[in-house]
């Protein structure tokens, strides 16, 4: 199973690029406010009827 | 507030959108009367006509090719060109980049249609495209990443919403996915060689099989599924919380899930197990995103009763439950030594791609449309509930009928006489499979038909209409810190 030798880097290196996408997201205060995040797309409107 | 009376306007790009909207309805209804063609001549083999372009091996990949790519792949470029701008506040970045996907995607969508009933095919499922539109794809993908990735960074809005989250993880994953899976030696304009052999070939194609059904079918709608649901509910996502953990937990074990399509294979025993158990522990993240959408309409429940676009997108996610359960279950060795093989597979596939992907993307169209061309709703609201109805009914035959014709043939497949001979000659299961292809054709038939009502149904919203863009608003408003502090 040669093949491993490529999938269980590769998959392995996804998993840290996740990792540190993740890491920006919490430190750089992605989910500080997770209620407002959650209305954020109700308060814009969109309707379009003229 | 004076200054940015001066700021020049700035509209949202819909054209793009309008364009990817207009071909989902077209290629679900290709896609679709070429499942239905597929169920007949399971049924009658004499429909290919003896003409080799219409048979079966070669219309097969044309089906899944076209619902999946074709499809799925222009509902998920519409709902995410069109979550990203409304979510960022922003315009497209780089329309000419966004209209190259556009004219890119549906000519790899011709270039399948037209090469795969010719039978040139890689021969590997869901990637039998040839290596020229290979690349082709490769380009529009590219060209995506920089336009999603581009109107992200561009945003006026400090959050990124949990929608777009989902969608970036797709259109990143399905780079890699596309790429790896598709290194080829070609030897001439349509014929290449996979560079992996054997079962390493194996390995490779279903940790791209399995990843393109995790990413490409899974956390994308999912993406559709956190915009348009809380926006047709009126309400915000249930836990907003929890639709950051499973996002987070989807990511991290999704893409070892891929063995489980090898059990009892040359492929090693430990990697079966990998595969195996993490295919268990996806459930948990999987029903996470069920529960979460299906609980924002909690203390709404009513709204069910009147509004079928949300009756659309609720039994979608009932389905999006079902079906992971069940794949989760059907990973287990046990069941699979069972299940594979047999129709129940093909069942469970269209629980998925019927009930969660083709369900939330109707939903999400009829969301869609009407705004998208200046309109209050679609042009029928009696249409979208027959629709409902016919599609509901139509997956529910499908999928029953495939569960008891997979059950049937397993067993028929194992059942051995005292002595050890087999029970059964292969040609007793497929005889009597027959009803069971009869209701699975009367299945797609109704899905199919109500696809058909849906795409009358948008021809109506939309001829006379004029397109609308409207304008992108303003930064005072888009600033949350700043108008959250005007109401602390």
């Amino acid at each position: 199973m040669e093949i491993l030798y490529l999938l269980l880097p590769l998959s392995l290196a996804i998993v840290a690029m996740i990792g540190a996408v993740l890491w920006w997201a919490v430190f750089s205060g992605q989910y500080d406010d997770a209620e407002q995040a959650g209305l954020s797309i109700l308060h814009d409107d969109d309707h379009t009827v003229s | 507030m004076t200054s940015t009376a001066a700021v020049k306007t700035e509209n949202f790009n819909y054209g793009v959108v309008r364009q990817f909207a207009v071909m989902t309805v077209v290629w679900g209804v290709v896609g679709m009367l070429v499942g239905v063609v597929l169920a007949a001549q399971l049924m009658w083999p004499q429909l290919n006509f003896d003409i080799p372009w219409l048979t079966y091996g070669r219309l097969r990949p044309l089906h899944t090719n076209a619902v999946i790519f074709a499809f799925g792949g222009s509902a998920l470029f519409a709902a995410s060109y069109y979550v990203v701008q409304r979510t960022c506040q922003a315009r497209l970045f780089c329309a000419p980049l966004a209209a190259f996907t556009f004219w890119g995607w549906q000519l790899v969508i011709v270039a399948a249609a037209v090469t795969l009933p010719l039978g040139i095919t890689t021969s590997k499922e869901y990637a039998e495209l040839e290596w020229p539109i290979d690349i082709l794809i490769t380009l529009v993908w590219v060209a995506y990443t920089v336009v999603f990735f581009g109107t992200i960074v561009k945003r006026k809005v400090k959050h990124i919403y949990v929608a777009n989250w989902f969608f970036g993880s797709y259109i990143l994953t399905i780079a890699i996915l596309h790429i790896v899976n598709n290194i080829e030696m070609p030897v001439s304009l349509w014929k290449s060689y996979s560079a992996y052999a054997g079962v390493q070939d194996a390995m490779v194609q279903w940790w791209y099989g399995h990843n393109a059904v995790g990413f490409f079918l899974t956390t994308s709608f999912l993406g559709m599924m956190y915009y348009f649901v809380p926006k047709q509910a009126e309400r915000p996502i249930y836990s907003y919380r929890l639709s950051i953990v499973h996002f987070w937990a989807l990511a991290f074990t999704y893409m070892w899930a891929g063995p489980h399509h090898l059990l009892y294979t040359s492929l090693p025993d430990w990697t079966q197990s990998l595969g195996m158990v993490f295919s268990l522990i996806l459930l948990a993240p999987s029903w996470g995103g069920m529960i979460n959408g299906i609980m924002t309409l909690s203390g709404a429940w009513y709204k069910l009763r009147t509004d079928p676009i949300l009756k659309f997108m609720v039994v979608s996610l009932s389905f999006y439950g079902m079906s992971t359960f069940e794949g989760s279950m059907m990973s287990i060795r046990t069941v699979n030594a069972l299940s594979h093989y047999t129709d129940w597979t093909i069942g469970h596939v269209h629980s998925g791609a019927l009930g969660w992907v083709a369900m939330i993307t109707f939903g999400m169209l009829y969301y869609l449309i009407p705004r998208l061309w200046g309109r209050e709703k679609m042009y029928s609201v009696k249409l979208i509930e027959v629709h409902f109805w016919i599609a509901t009914i139509g997956v529910v035959l499908y999928i029953a009928a495939m569960w008891i014709a997979g059950v049937m043939q397993g067993l028929m497949w194992r059942a051995t006489e005292v002595d050890g001979s087999l029970t059964y000659s292969f040609v007793e299961s497929v005889k009597s499979t027959a009803p069971f292809y009869f209701i699975r054709l009367l299945g797609g038939l109704l899905y199919l038909f109500g696809m058909l009502l849906m795409a009358y149904n948008v021809f109506k919203t939309v001829i006379g209409q004029t397109a609308v863009n409207p304008v992108v608003p303003g930064a005072a408003a888009s600033t949350p810190q700043l108008s959250s502090l005007a109401q602390a």
